[in-house]
């Protein structure tokens, strides 16, 4: 049975209305004055776009459903929706089910409570009834790890201390449908996969997931259906590891670059990054088995930066990240000095290592205390030409070369 | 539970049930804020006694001694507290509800929940601080050794009275600011003005008759004689006054719960 059913479904908004939503009174007055018979909202040149448009799709029992799109394209308006912070402009959306959504973590948290104040102020916000957070207190602290921090103001806890705490509560809730925004992305990694584990169970125990992610890996480890919102409209339904490779080989490129006049006022810019053979530097797709792949990024530091790294990621065309590598993994701590002005690095992946396939790299880009990640700006694809993989189909993901000797 | 999720047309539905199935949302959004309160003023509690305790002895100077105006035969510092009680509470549980859905942006854009909770704990935190007022008027009047006469059994319909009012206005405003951001402006406006609109700093005797039944047609007026007349014995009822002013509150009541519901299904956009 669908326990999820969208029919149609549309939001229109008005242009700007994030900046100027709220209207002055004197304006309305105002306009009341001049035109007082005509219907404002049948303005000739109305201004306003549809941020969603003839959205239709079912979702099953116990299915783990990954909605993914650019920025822009629809997503959040959707859970939105889904959510019913806000209702669409047209067509209707059935669930069977109590619905619980996780938009963000520690909603309603407040700095002054304490740790075990908030676990009930949260769990009501969410929809528990006093009694079934009662019940599941202790589950509840002892998978937030904050057990001595219980009675301290949450204002006093560490970030990750903070997020492990509304997660653990949210993670608790037992809805029919739970719809999951970009949650995952907060946390140290050993939460990460904690969270991921809790999502696993709650598809396990019947219950059904919607959860939006920028991250391909986790859609497609933890999804098994995935649809994909491109400009307010389902661009594509179906099993995640299709969907999500059409996604990621849309918009692939080999080489793409900043221009100055767009750059962000952050202390550090990339300028160009593209992936060239080692030995000729030449860009051209697809890579034979036996070339080396240089990624090349070139940046510029405007403003000092404090000593940090950049971190190359590479995925395989589902997403799933083969392996990271940094700038300072020579360096004991992993950090390196910054100079001002223009810089390059070349990270060398060596020849024959690279199955057959489409690859995708992320990069991070140091903001001083924090790292943003810019997530698949790059793809290349190797080809079976001279590549160990296609000689004998052998298992696996990668294909190296290793140094083999009989002894 | 089958939820189906569409654009609403038509007439809100009040849908009481839903507010009831939330309360412990309510309770948590009540105690919030009394227990922040609290933990972040030195005196906590205190503020509740004295506020309207300065306020009394500000106006007991000005108006009792300085302009010596009428006291009905009750001590000037009783007859100001007793209709500070009610003022007060309108006071602070009308600028709250006024800015509880603005004041909870974050949570409205957030998630789902019957967005009447929050102007309804606005007005439960407001409520309670009525209550510890009332105590201290029992203790101000054990004071001057007087006795609330037996009238005292009226005094929940009064201040049932305000808080009907209250929340009726509360609710226009609640939902307005969130469209029109003047209200913030105009919150302050209301409860200045109205201070000298009702009969809070003297007694609604030194109102000229011809005027009589304009100024009744604020409800609390209606509701601060009420106190008086309940607990002081003194201010007779003016009937027509009352059933004007509780009229105008049923009819603030219906209509401010019809805009709010009408409008809250585009709290989250505008916002």
């Amino acid at each position: 049975m669908d326990v999820v059913r969208a029919l149609g479904v549309g939001k229109q908004y008005r242009m700007g209305a994030q900046l100027t939503a709220y209207s002055m009174l004197r304006e309305r007055v105002g306009e009341m004055l001049r035109a007082p018979f005509r219907k404002r909202d049948t303005a000739a040149d109305d201004g306003t776009f549809w941020a969603l448009k003839d959205v239709s799709f079912e979702i099953g029992e116990a299915e783990v459903v990954g909605l993914i799109g650019r920025n822009g394209a629809g997503k959040s308006t959707l859970l939105k929706i889904l959510s019913r912070i806000t209702e669409p402009t047209e067509g209707e959306i059935h669930l069977h089910g109590r619905t619980s959504s996780l938009l963000e973590v520690g909603i309603g948290f407040h700095p002054e409570l304490t740790g075990r104040e908030n676990i009930f102020l949260n769990g009501a916000i969410l929809g528990m009834h006093r009694s079934e957070t009662r019940r599941k207190f202790d589950e509840i602290v002892e998978f937030a790890q904050i057990g001595n921090f219980l009675d301290t103001p949450v204002k006093r806890y560490s970030s990750g201390m903070y997020v492990r705490l509304a997660f653990a509560v949210a993670a608790h809730l037992e809805p029919d449908i739970l719809i999951v925004d970009e949650v995952l992305a907060v946390g140290d990694a050993a939460f990460q996969q904690k969270c991921l584990g809790k999502m696993r169970s709650i598809r396990s125990e019947g219950r059904t997931v919607i959860v939006v992610s920028h991250s391909m890996s986790v859609v497609s480890s933890l999804c098994q259906k995935v649809i994909w919102i491109d400009q307010g409209r389902v661009r594509q339904v179906g099993p995640a590891m299709s969907v999500v490779s059409s996604y990621l080989a849309e918009g692939a490129k080999n080489a793409i670059s900043w221009s100055p006049r767009t750059r962000e006022p952050f202390p550090f810019n990339y300028d160009t990054v593209f992936v060239a053979r080692a030995d000729t530097g030449e860009s051209i797709d697809p890579f034979p088995g036996d070339a080396a792949i240089d990624v090349i990024l070139t940046f510029t530091v405007d403003e000092p930066l404090p000593a940090s790294r950049v971190e190359v990621r590479v995925h395989n065309e589902y997403g799933e990240i083969l392996f990271t590598s940094t700038s300072a993994d020579d360096l004991p701590h992993g950090k390196h000095e910054w100079s001002l002005g223009a810089g390059r690095f070349r990270c060398r992946i060596p020849a024959n290592f690279f199955a057959p396939g489409v690859y995708h790299v992320s990069l991070t880009e140091p903001r001083g205390t924090y790292d943003i990640l810019r997530d698949y700006v790059l793809s290349f694809t190797v080809s079976e030409e001279q590549n160990l993989f296609a000689r004998d189909g052998r298992p696996g993901k990668i294909a190296p070369l290793l140094d083999w000797s009989r002894q | 539970m089958h939820t189906v999720i569409k654009r609403r047309t038509g007439l809100a539905q009040l849908n009481l049930r839903e507010v009831w199935e939330y309360r412990d949302l309510l309770r948590f959004l009540a105690w919030r804020d009394i227990s922040i309160r609290y933990k972040q003023t030195y005196i906590g509690a205190g503020w509740a006694f004295i506020r309207p305790f300065l306020t009394m002895v500000i106006f007991t100077f000005v108006f009792g001694k300085l302009a010596k105006l009428p006291s009905e035969g009750v001590p000037y510092p009783v007859l100001i507290f007793t209709a500070l009680l009610p003022w007060q509470f309108f006071a602070t549980a009308f600028a709250e509800t006024a800015n509880s859905v603005v004041g909870n942006g974050y949570m409205v854009t957030k998630i789902y929940f019957p967005r009447l909770l929050l102007p309804l704990s606005s007005i439960a935190v407001a409520f309670l601080d009525f209550l510890v007022s009332f105590l201290f008027l029992l203790a101000i009047m054990g004071a001057y050794r007087m006795v609330p006469s037996a009238r005292i059994v009226a005094v929940p319909f009064f201040a049932a009275l305000g808080i009907v009012f209250t929340i009726g206005l509360g609710l226009w405003f609640a939902a307005l600011y969130v469209k029109y951001r003047d209200v913030r402006h105009f919150v302050p406006f209301i409860t200045q003005l109205g201070l000298f609109a009702s009969p809070v700093a003297f007694s609604s005797s030194i109102v000229p008759e011809k005027w009589r039944a304009l100024y009744s047609l604020n409800p609390m007026v209606s509701v601060i004689d009420g106190f008086r007349w309940s607990l002081l014995g003194t201010s007779e009822l003016y009937v027509p006054g009352l059933i004007a002013g509780v009229g105008i509150s049923l009819l603030l009541l219906v209509t401010g719960i019809f805009y709010f519901k009408q409008t809250e299904r585009v709290f989250a956009d505008v916002m």
